[in-house]
């Protein structure tokens, strides 16, 4: 079984190395957060897998509506449902190795390779039919699902397997593996997005004037949806599969209600993610619920105050109207 | 049918009779060569042509309008100009290279008919016209000269005090002018215009006209694609009278003179300009 003993080394060797660095950032964000924890007399802050599960809902709050900003304007909302359910599968496979094989692989890297896969499929469905129609994403989704369920219930493991903390996301289950290997698609995320913004933007806004002005449209079409799948996987773990789409949407959602431009709708829509993350963090831990749950119903909270402020907004902007001026070919 | 303005180099006129275009490496603005040829062009998005037997050639300077009935196919050839659509027969290419396959879009300013971009996304005037600098800066940030484009694009099209407006809460009009202010900022060679007036009023329209003449006269070619009759034979210099094939190919003048206007449109047309306006 050499693709085995592959895998195993894989996984103790090259895997380990590269997250070393991340433990130990890791353990500083820990003493930080005792150290606040001592001051505040927050009693949440006292257990370390608290510490991971709000670094890691930090991230989320950045990477989730950073990516949606792009999706929602692109009238793509619904695909990170689709990926969040193909990441299912993945998690599916990853549970399914190591029960067969043995092998201790986390199961969001089978996720991660597989919802990067999933979303290519679905790109270069579009590409070719041309449209992204709802039809082919419903099938990605639910073959995705399909195929997920199927493997948990063949896993030599049998029902046993916890797949609660994969659909419904856990904030205790966040392991400092999981949580180093979110650090590295964060920085994945947020630097492939800050690299390509213009293009991305361009792409978002007006395809065809983008295709004209150069940038490879399907390309970056690709970038895209290969980030989704990546910010899906990454937020998966505190937001579970089912609702891992809504911190994609909803903060977006808001953020276009009270902005005037781009750039002001990107930094408002992290803002709010960021406080529905951190509100339901915390409501979460004392009310003992769910924390994606908890986390939706404050975002969808957020955004209903949003939808209101943008209306009394544009209720007082509606009387300053500039002059419009001349087209002017004199001064060229 | 070169219709080269005077005042352009000689040079340009020379090479554009040997009508080579492979010189893929002649990046400058006063480049030889025609920066548009199509070749017996044939493009159909079913069986049926959209348009056939399309072959045509632009030179630096020109100021040329693509005229014709609804339906007749200008918008499909235009995409077919910019390489957005790959012939089926025929080639078309774009400053010397296969139009799909050029890709300095610094080169190319381009105003759509207003319904392509995105109509809900919140962002300003200024973000949409900062975009006519993309191609410029890559992944660059814009420098304090690319901002200075900007805003000189802003004053032209009159909409310096619309630059923090969101484009959504715009007329259709004022969105144009922002598009067309997105295509100036780029600061390219050859502007391609799809019915760039659509929504804009009458009296903006004149002055959007004058400015497309003084940026010819700058040295720019522009490439208008026009179902205002009227607005073409006041301002463009050469006409391509198209309905699925080239009705007519040459000066203006000889255009109003000659009876492909009948001929393209079927019916009685008339120059005093069509605003009963669809796209074709």
């Amino acid at each position: 079984m050499i693709p085995v003993e592959l895998f195993a080394a894989l996984q103790a060797g090259p895997l380990d190395a590269v997250l070393a660095p991340l433990y130990w950032v890791l353990a500083l964000w820990s003493d930080l957060l005792f150290a606040v924890g001592d001051a505040t007399g927050l009693s949440f802050l006292d257990y370390a897998f608290m510490h991971r599960a709000i670094l890691v809902g930090l991230c989320i709050g950045v990477m989730a509506p950073l990516i949606g900003t792009f999706l929602v304007h692109r009238q793509l909302a619904l695909i990170g449902d689709a990926l969040a359910h193909t990441a299912f599968a993945g998690v599916a496979i990853g549970l399914f190795l190591n029960g067969v094989f043995s092998l201790g692989v986390s199961p969001y890297l089978t996720a991660v390779v597989v919802a990067v896969i999933a979303a290519l499929l679905i790109e270069l469905i579009s590409e070719a039919t041309d449209a992204y129609n709802d039809v082919s994403m419903a099938i990605v989704l639910s073959t995705g699902f399909a195929l997920g369920t199927v493997l948990i219930s063949l896993n030599a493991g049998g029902l046993a397997v916890g797949i609660n903390q994969y659909l419904f996301g856990n904030l205790s289950t966040v392991s400092a593996e999981n949580a180093a290997i979110l650090l590295v698609l964060f920085a994945v995320i947020v630097g492939t997005v800050a690299l390509t913004r213009n293009q991305l933007l361009y792409v978002t806004f007006d395809e065809t004037a983008a295709a004209v002005s150069g940038i490879s449209v399907t390309w970056y079409n690709r970038v895209m949806v290969m980030l989704t799948a990546l910010v899906v996987v990454g937020a998966m773990q505190i937001m579970g599969v089912i609702l891992v789409a809504a911190m994609l949407v909803v903060p977006v959602a808001g953020a276009a209600q009270v902005s005037r431009s781009f750039s002001e709708s990107l930094l408002v829509s992290v803002v709010l993610a960021e406080l529905a993350v951190l509100l339901g963090i915390g409501a979460s831990y004392y009310g003992e619920a769910t924390a994606g749950g908890v986390i939706v119903l404050f975002a969808v909270g957020i955004y209903v105050v949003s939808v209101a402020v943008g209306k009394l907004q544009a209720r007082a902007g509606e009387d300053a109207t500039p002059e419009l001026g001349s087209i002017e070919s004199s001064d060229l | 049918m070169s219709a080269l303005r005077n005042g352009e180099s000689a040079e340009t006129a020379e090479s554009a009779d040997t009508g080579v275009a492979d010189d893929a490496t002649d990046d400058g603005r006063g480049s030889s060569g025609p920066l548009v040829e199509l070749a017996d062009v044939e493009f159909g998005y079913t069986a049926t042509p959209v348009v056939e037997d399309i072959s045509l050639r632009i030179d630096p300077g020109e100021y040329v309008a693509i005229v014709g009935p609804n339906g007749s196919g200008k918008s499909t050839l235009m995409k077919l100009i910019l390489g957005l659509l790959r012939p089926d027969e025929g080639t078309a290419r774009l400053f010397g290279e296969p139009s799909h396959a050029f890709d300095d879009g610094a080169r190319i300013g381009y105003v759509a008919q207003h319904a392509s971009a995105s109509k809900e996304m919140p962002i300003t005037v200024r973000e949409v016209v900062k975009m006519g600098r993309f191609p410029h800066v890559g992944f660059g940030r814009l420098s304090a000269e690319d901002h200075r484009i900007v805003d000189e694009a802003l004053a032209t099209v009159g909409m310096s005090d619309f630059a923090n407006r969101r484009v959504t809460k715009l007329s259709g009009g004022q969105r144009q002018r922002a598009f067309i202010a997105r295509a100036l900022a780029g600061e390219a060679d050859l502007l391609v215009l799809d019915e760039p007036t659509v929504g804009v009023d009458a009296e903006s329209v004149d002055a959007f006209y004058d400015l497309l003449e003084a940026l010819n006269e700058e040295g720019i070619t522009i490439l208008l694609i026009e179902h205002d009759l009227g607005a073409v034979t006041d301002h463009a210099r050469r006409v391509v009278c198209l309905n699925r094939e080239v009705y007519f190919d040459g000066p203006t003048d000889e255009f109003v003179e000659s009876d492909a206007l009948a001929r393209a449109f079927g019916t009685a047309a008339s120059f005093a300009g069509g605003s009963g306006g669809g796209r074709a």
